[in-house]
């Protein structure tokens, strides 16, 4: 019954989101410490080699040489007040450098998951609505195909032909930083870099929509509701529109959610052939340079992502079927 | 006659070249007169459904189509009208209610919006006009608290309820004829009998005409002015309800009336024998919800402190309608759930409170008849493999276990053949006799089955539930029989217990219980019995 009101229901799903976060927080911790080498040993190597005494200073003075559950205690400490630390490769402190990399990273994000839903929903749909002629299966096979493709291959092959040969789109970065653009003109550059990489992230996804609302779709399509609706009289677009089209989306909008933690990582291999300045990049070099307090800064807001997309999903779909209870 | 409300004349389905016949529907002709309810009376393949399906012009064409003769409704042949006429008509002028409440509805549109719908396509009426016309409708067909109802969704109604709503749905435009097809079979007896009163008290007031498609003679029995019985796609036989039920004339339809169970209670056997299954107590209670950070747990009863007990040879019917607990108490004499208190003894020696190995030595003398043939036995499997793993798993040997399965397979009338044959191959009332056959394979000492003959036709009905009775009475079977049809109860059990809500409300010899029912809720049960009146004044087969 829907008497408990969707604010409580948002609260009580914040809540639960806090041991899982816990648990992602400890879970990065213990596993970078398995990786092998430290900043100290990567410092000391880059400096050309370091006596002992040199490294277990530098060691002291990046509080690595307490006993491990003193570091996670004093880690979690400083996460509860949003220290997430200082990175000693970029110099920098470690909020700092990922707020200024979210905001591209979220972008990149936010487009890719309009296009592919809104694109793979209407596929699905004209897919289903032309089921078994040959429309259908043109779009059901490239859909496989799109879906068979790795994403480096595809954001490569843009490049090479809608930048390089047609030099239509740029061929990496965010933003004419040369230009200094203001106001609507920045917008519109960045727009204009932005086309590539999301085309490249979203065909994946796209593809993967399609197909699952295509198939949605001529499920619902046979159920006995339909029948009913039929039976009334009713026309079959106006059956499409208000009775399966609705139906239909539930699953998709399902597997959006879900998929969310992908796109982040899917994220990481096209801000690496975009050079689009995003987390995916950031992670990328910190992984190589061994920044663990920046790595973990990435995976901690990683996390946060994925489990607050999970919670817009979950409120979705509260709104879309009323079958869910807000207990 | 041409003042009929509809004329069916020569009617052919034809059905896709694939299929193992040409025609679901040949040659029907039949009509409607005003403000009479038709039955239609057929086991499943007759084409009954197909041919409420080809009235509506919702055949799933191009596949399936109607090849020949006429539908004449209200002057036109419903055959030869374009899309959008027969759009208008459809909902219109003949509307139709389905056998599925459960499905029937929009789960995420308010049932208040589908009805209006009706309106809204067939109709000018502007939108408050509309809701009146929808909250009368409610009224209409009985539904407590209309505005409320209005805005419910059906996952919010109980099967009942929705049915409910697919009627007036149907009535929203007072049509000339309404097609049920089967509106009341996945419905409890006593709400099935409440909807069949409904479904005629409208129609007496609507004056609207009924074709109403069932399987149930007592079905036609409580609500048919004229019946008319099909088999594959014919009509055998027509006329007068009280006629064809009182006097059937042709072979198959004397022989459907031979097979709906009666009312004749079975007598107990005389000496009483020690018990075989003795449950003291039991308990079971499921406990909903309860996620990390809520606390408002939901606990549903499921079997409140319930005691029987089932003596050596006989034979005990748990009578109860859907949400009783009576599956739940299956599941915990046969070890699958564990029950929160109490005790369930077999032979004396207690099933509960005992660990996975000990377990196990109960499993052989407890096995259990499903529900459903076509899901409890699997498809990759050769039946004869399905009947002998039980006896492989307690340790024959391979090929002495497949001697049994086809010893067993002539037991429950099947040829030993069949045991190199997958389930695919049969019908539902033979994979049933398979069933029955894997359950006795180890030689249970309890049989537990679970509404056996439910999902089976009528006739098949009545020859499992004789092999059931042949079968007890050579190996010398206790047996506990679920069922919500206490016709089916009565012929099978000598004894009977009801079951309300995880409570046994009455039990007692079933001649006692049918003779002079105490309970309150049992008398509704025996009233609700479809065709009652009529059953009980069959002579006694």
């Amino acid at each position: 019954m829907k008497n408990a009101s969707i604010g409580g229901y948002i609260l009580r799903r914040l809540l639960q989101t806090i041991p899982v976060i816990l648990g992602v927080v400890i879970v990065n911790f213990l596993l970078l410490q398995l990786a092998p080498g430290d900043l100290a040993t990567v410092i000391a190597g880059e400096a050309g080699g370091a006596t002992p005494e040199y490294i277990a200073e530098l060691r002291a003075r990046f509080g690595q040489d307490q006993p491990l559950f003193v570091q996670l205690l004093n880690y979690m400490g400083n996460l509860l007040t949003f220290d997430l630390g200082y990175s000693f490769r970029q110099s920098a402190p470690v909020l700092d450098l990922l707020l200024d990399r979210l905001w591209p990273t979220l972008l990149l994000m936010g487009t890719t998951l309009m296009v592919s839903l809104s694109l793979g929903i209407l596929l699905g749909l004209l897919a289903a609505f032309w089921v078994k002629t040959w429309k259908d299966h043109l779009i059901s096979v490239t859909a496989v195909l799109l879906y068979a493709t790795p994403l480096f291959w595809v954001g490569l092959m843009l490049v090479l032909v809608f930048a390089v040969k047609l030099d239509w789109f740029p061929t990496s970065g965010m933003e004419n930083v040369v230009a200094f653009h203001e106001g609507w003109d920045r917008v519109w550059d960045i727009a204009h870099h932005l086309v590539l990489p999301t085309v490249t992230l979203s065909v994946f996804y796209l593809a993967l929509y399609a197909r699952l609302m295509r198939a949605s779709m001529l499920e619902q399509r046979g159920l006995d509701y339909v029948t009913t609706a039929r039976a009334k009289g009713l026309k079959d677009a106006q059956i499409t529109r208000r009775h399966v089209f609705r139906n239909a989306l539930l699953p998709v909008v399902t597997m959006a959610g879900v998929q969310t933690g992908s796109l982040l990582g899917g994220s990481v291999v096209v801000e690496a052939v975009f050079a689009w300045p995003g987390l995916g990049q950031l992670a990328y070099q910190s992984l190589f340079a061994r920044d663990y307090n920046l790595l973990l800064g990435i995976f901690f807001l990683s996390a946060i992502l994925v489990v607050v997309v999970n919670l817009l999903v979950d409120i979705i779909y509260v709104i879309l079927d009323p079958r869910i209870r807000l207990r | 006659m041409t003042d009929a409300v509809l004329d069916i004349r020569d009617l052919h389905v034809a059905l896709p070249a694939w299929s193992d016949r040409r025609h679901a529907v040949k040659g029907v002709s039949l009509t409607v007169n005003p403000r009479e309810i038709l039955c239609i009376v057929g086991e499943s393949g007759s084409g009954k459904s197909m041919m409420g399906k080809a009235i509506m012009g919702l055949l799933p064409a191009p596949h399936v189509h109607a090849d020949r003769g006429q539908i004449l409704f209200e002057g036109r042949d419903l055959l030869t009208l374009g899309t959008e006429a027969m759009r208008a008509i459809r909902g219109g002028r003949i509307a139709m209610i389905f056998q599925e409440p459960m499905t029937a509805l929009n789960p995420l549109m308010p049932v208040g919006r589908q009805i209006d719908e009706v309106l809204e396509v067939h109709t000018d009426l502007d939108a408050p006009a509309r809701t009146a016309r929808v909250r009368a409708l409610i009224e209409d067909v009985h539904l407590p608290d209309p505005d409320r109802m209005m805005r419910s969704y059906p996952h919010q109604l109980s099967g009942g309820q929705r049915q409910r709503i697919v009627i007036a749905m149907a009535l929203a435009l007072e049509p000339a004829l309404i097609i049920a097809d089967e509106p009341t079979t996945a419905l409890d007896v006593t709400t099935q009998a409440q909807i069949l009163h409904l479904i005629k008290e409208l129609q007496r007031k609507h004056g609207t005409s009924v074709l109403f498609i069932t399987h149930d003679f007592g079905v036609v029995a409580e609500i048919a002015d004229r019946v008319a019985v099909m088999r594959q796609g014919e009509v055998l036989e027509e006329g007068r309800a009280d006629d064809v039920l009182v006097r059937p004339e042709h072979p198959y339809t004397q022989a459907l009336v031979a097979a709906v169970p009666g009312l004749n209670p079975r007598n107990r056997a005389a000496e009483t024998a020690p018990p075989l299954l003795e449950i003291r107590d039991l308990v079971r209670t499921y406990r909903l919800g309860g996620g990390l950070f809520s606390r408002n747990l939901r606990e549903v009863k499921a079997v409140q402190s319930v005691s029987l007990s089932i003596p050596k040879g006989s034979s005990l019917a748990l009578v109860g309608e859907s949400g009783s607990g009576k599956t739940t108490m299956a599941k915990c004499v046969i070890g699958l759930e564990r029950p929160d208190s109490g005790d369930i003894l077999l032979d004396g020696q207690p099933m509960t409170g005992i660990g996975r190995a000990q377990m196990r030595a109960f499993r052989r003398d407890v096995q259990m008849v499903f529900q459903d043939p076509f899901a409890s036995l699997n498809p990759r499997q050769k039946v004869g493999e399905i009947i002998a793993m039980g006896l492989v798993i307690w340790g024959t040997p391979r090929a002495q276990a497949l001697e049994e399965a086809r010893e067993l397979l002539r037991l429950v009338g099947l040829q030993p053949e069949a045991a190199d044959r997958y389930p695919h191959e049969f019908s539902g009332g033979q994979r049933q006799r398979i069933g029955i056959a894997r359950a006795l394979a180890v030689k249970p000492k309890l049989v537990v089955a679970d509404e056996p003959v439910s999902a089976l036709d009528v006739s098949v009905q009545k020859q499992v539930l004789e092999l059931l009775d042949d079968l007890r009475r050579q190996f010398g079977l206790s047996m506990l029989f679920i069922t919500h049809d206490l016709r089916v109860a009565a012929t099978v059990c000598e004894e009977i217990a009801i079951l309300q809500r995880g409570v046994i409300v009455e039990q007692g010899s079933t001649a006692d219980i049918f003779a002079n029912p105490q309970h309150g809720y049992t008398q509704s049960l025996l009233d609700a019995v479809p065709g009652r009146d009529w059953i009980s004044s069959l002579p006694a087969a």
